[in-house]
């Protein structure tokens, strides 16, 4: 497949993510569209990694099977940063609404009170 | 049009439909399960790429634990009902046409990118396949990878205090 056609769609995907965080005023899907905009960087650097691996097969090199390894490792560690952060985001958002019975971020516009 | 083409263009379609009713639907609980089929889709995609790990681990990781944590905590915050009072139409009129222009400009400038090849692998290429990531994650990465754990310990503690509180 075209390269261009995988940067379309994770660049549609990271823009429909920026239209949630700016437009919804629920925290949590706040927190979903981050989430997207993760997945869209995640699928460029997937496509971005085969992209190499053709890139030095039609250089005529043997392929060494290493070409393009570390951007599928990236996923993989950005995958696991983003369970982290879910997990202490969602336990912040919990302990808010506890607080203040509510999960708009037009009531959480003050970090006191 | 041969199959992966087709396979292609519907998951792209499932993706960006699901994406789109993440954003819209009033109801959060509507929102997660978009968010899920969007990630099914997404691991789709890096099957048609060959990535069979990424596309396992992100079933797992994120359809798996991440959006049940989700749904958890929507009904524990009993919020499956409409909360969202939405009183500023120009605001949401505002965010809209703001990712839109940056959606217009990120295109325009990446549509005649000039890269050295510009396709992308499909179907072939053993990158993705466990066996070349886990050598790699185990010897070049090891460092990377025990850091990691570091920070999941770190944010168990820290969402459990965060919790109890």
């Amino acid at each position: 497949m075209p390269i261009n056609l995988y940067i379309f769609l994770a660049l549609a995907l990271f823009s429909i993510g920026v239209i949630g965080v700016l437009t919804r005023r629920n925290a949590i899907i706040i927190f979903m569209c981050i989430e997207l905009m993760l997945n869209a960087v995640n699928l460029l650097l997937v496509a971005f990694s085969k992209m190499h691996l053709a890139d030095s097969m039609a250089a005529g090199a043997a392929p060494t099977l290493t070409n393009g390894l570390d951007a599928q490792l990236f996923v993989f560690f950005i995958m696991v940063v983003a369970a982290a952060e879910v997990t202490v985001g969602l336990a912040i958002i919990v302990m808010m609404y506890r607080n203040i019975h509510s999960v708009d971020v037009n009531f959480l516009n003050r970090l006191k009170n | 049009m041969n199959i992966t083409e087709i396979l292609f263009w519907l998951l792209t379609a499932v993706a960006l439909g699901g994406a789109l009713l993440v954003v819209t639907s009033k109801n959060p609980v509507y929102s997660v399960l978009a968010l899920i089929a969007t990630f099914f889709a997404l691991s789709g995609h890096y099957i048609l790429l060959n990535a069979q790990f990424l596309a396992v681990v992100n079933l797992i990781v994120y359809a798996g634990a991440i959006m049940v944590l989700f749904l958890f905590v929507i009904m524990l915050m009993n919020l499956n009902t409409e909360t969202e009072p939405q009183k500023n139409k120009w605001l949401k009129l505002a965010g809209t046409i703001a990712g839109g222009c940056f959606l217009l400009v990120l295109v325009a400038a990446l549509r005649d990118a000039d890269s050295k090849s510009t396709m992308a692998l499909v179907g072939s290429g053993d990158t993705g396949l466990i066996q070349n990531l886990g050598k790699a994650l185990f010897n070049e990465y090891v460092i990377p990878f025990e850091i990691s754990s570091v920070l999941f310990l770190s944010a168990m503690v820290g969402a459990v205090v965060l919790g109890k509180k």
